[in-house]
């Protein structure tokens, strides 16, 4: 059975490992870093210009995949929500002796709040595991992406890209 | 000058040729301006030239206000019904805002026609239930009209409009059960499925819609699944409770007006079906009759612009009024143009396009 981003809509480990957006393990121990999960050839590059250190290059022509420099990445997190397709995250895996922390797009409403207990999710929208929330960020820049950070269990750093969405309303 | 449709094609023309020095008027049968792009709520996908990373809506904003402030005679709530040779254009205004029309006739020295698409409709038992729509138009009502069309939703098709619109119903706060896709694979961006995917949205492949139930509304769906030889496989025919249907099954250029207007016409599968001819300057057959964006062949926001410019700038060039760098400006869009249709998604798309120019050049006599 063929799987893998046309057939299941989400990228599998071997098409992220393989493209030139992902992480060493290497450099995942050293701290935060950009994850790009960007493995279809489409023209799009804002990514290039997001970044204040140039550690992602898309160049020409505009639908190379995006190439992190992992070394000038310091995880800040600038490109996260000025990607149009939502496919860059932040992944902490020094965060704590036991957790990790994974930073994602959120353009939902009502946002979680610092502290709330979540669903985090996988790939393929399934809870895998609790998650805290750290912090949301949701400056000018970001044009109305939050970006939130949660924490979850170390192993399962790799796992979670996201939240279930928080249902309902939420006053003040 | 007249310009008909005021999307990023329209508005790309309208400003170019004004800017050259042209009198330009552009109408549009909407009462807002901004074609499509006033419901594309999402951050735009292409190069920094492009506006890429920008929402749709505020580059609509951001076109019209240019367009007035250049100076371009804005017509909104006008519907141009009839073209006659000259070109003169026949318009009712005022349709929607008073539902009494005024009718005005326009002379123009040149015509530009940026009247988009419309979608295709998939036909199945019950397809004619209130609920079930066009994905296009539940688009519009959570964007635009801000109602939602439905709690529990079936998208059918899974190109970027059925995700993107997918993902928006999301954010309305529906939910949508699942998106059926007739081929073996899904048609749209990756990064796009898999931001529905990671909201929880099963995306079946080899699956379609087999009817709609219910009595005066959509109250559930049947869908099953396809083998390769498109047989249907009889153990995964499976109920939904759903109560909305959404058809994403494509776009067709909208080229009634340039088939009213004489403009040759040609087929062409991958730029979704009958469009006009037209030649390298965006003209088609018919002499002072320019063609530009969804209309020209089903594509992009970033394409329709391009297109646009450079409807409006051969316009003004065929008036003498093209400046001096006008051949340097088309061979950059030209350029910009090609860019947009490389990788994967564009190269049939190029492919295409050149066809039609090809024949374009034999029948498109400059204007």
């Amino acid at each position: 059975m063929p799987r893998g981003l046309t057939v299941d809509g989400f990228p599998t480990e071997e098409e992220l490992k393989k493209s030139p957006g992902y992480p060493s393990e290497e450099r995942f121990k050293r701290g935060p870093v950009a994850v790009v999960e960007c493995v279809q050839e489409i023209p799009c590059n804002p990514c290039e210009l997001a970044c204040p250190r140039k550690a992602i290059q898309v160049g020409v022509p505009i639908t190379n995949l995006p190439r992190l420099d992992e070394e000038k990445c310091t995880g800040c997190g600038i490109c996260v929500a000025r990607c149009p397709g939502l496919a860059i995250f932040v992944v902490d895996k020094t965060y704590s002796d036991k957790e990790a922390s994974v930073s994602f797009p959120y353009e939902y409403v009502p946002l979680p709040r610092e502290g709330d207990v979540v669903l985090a999710v996988d790939r393929a929208g399934s809870v895998v595991c609790d998650g805290t929330v750290l912090r949301i960020s949701n400056p000018k820049r970001n044009d109305r992406t939050a970006v939130v950070t949660i924490a979850v269990p170390k192993g399962m750093a790799d796992e979670v890209r996201g939240i279930a969405r928080i249902r309902g309303e939420r006053i003040g | 000058m007249a310009v008909v449709g005021a999307g990023p094609a329209g508005l790309a023309a309208a400003i170019e040729a004004q800017k050259r020095g042209l009198n330009v008027l552009l109408v549009d049968m909407n009462l807002k301006a901004g074609g499509q792009l006033i419901k594309q709520i999402h951050k735009f996908f292409g190069s920094h030239e492009h506006r890429a990373g920008t929402r749709g809506i505020d580059i609509a904003r951001d076109l019209y206000e240019e367009a007035v402030s250049s100076g371009v005679e804005v017509w909104l709530d006008a519907a141009v019904y009839a073209i006659y040779p000259g070109p003169v254009l026949e318009i009712a205004r005022g349709i929607l805002a008073t539902r009494t029309a005024s009718k005005e006739m326009v002379h123009a020295s040149r015509v530009v026609l940026a009247t988009g698409a419309s979608e295709n409709a998939v036909s199945f038992p019950g397809w004619t239930l209130p609920g079930v729509m066009g994905a296009g138009a539940a688009q519009t009502m959570i964007n635009v009209e801000r109602v939602l069309p439905g709690k529990r939703v079936l998208m059918v098709g899974s190109g970027n409009v059925g995700l993107i619109v997918t993902y928006q119903l999301l954010q309305a706060g529906a939910e949508v059960v699942a998106i059926v896709e007739v081929a073996p694979k899904i048609g749209g961006y990756g990064v796009h499925s898999a931001k529905v995917r990671r909201a929880g949205v099963p995306i079946l492949t080899s699956y379609t819609v087999l009817r709609a139930f219910g009595d005066r509304q959509v109250e559930g769906a049947e869908i099953v699944a396809y083998d390769e030889h498109h047989n249907p496989i009889e153990e995964t025919r499976q109920f939904l409770d759903v109560d909305t249907i959404c058809i994403a099954a494509g776009l067709k250029p909208y080229a009634k007006l340039a088939a009213l207007a004489g403009c040759e016409l040609i087929y062409s599968p991958v730029l979704g079906g009958w469009m006009p001819v037209h030649d390298e300057n965006m003209h088609t057959s018919v002499p002072g009759i320019y063609v530009a964006g969804d209309l020209a062949g089903v594509e992009e926001a970033s394409t329709a612009l391009e297109e646009g410019r450079l409807a409006g700038l051969s316009a003004a060039e065929s008036l003498g009024k093209g400046g001096p760098d006008a051949a340097d400006e088309k061979e950059s869009i030209r350029e910009r143009l090609s860019m947009l249709r490389i990788g994967p998604f564009g190269k049939a798309r190029a492919d295409a396009k050149s066809e039609v120019i090809k024949v374009g050049e034999k029948i498109c006599r400059a204007g």
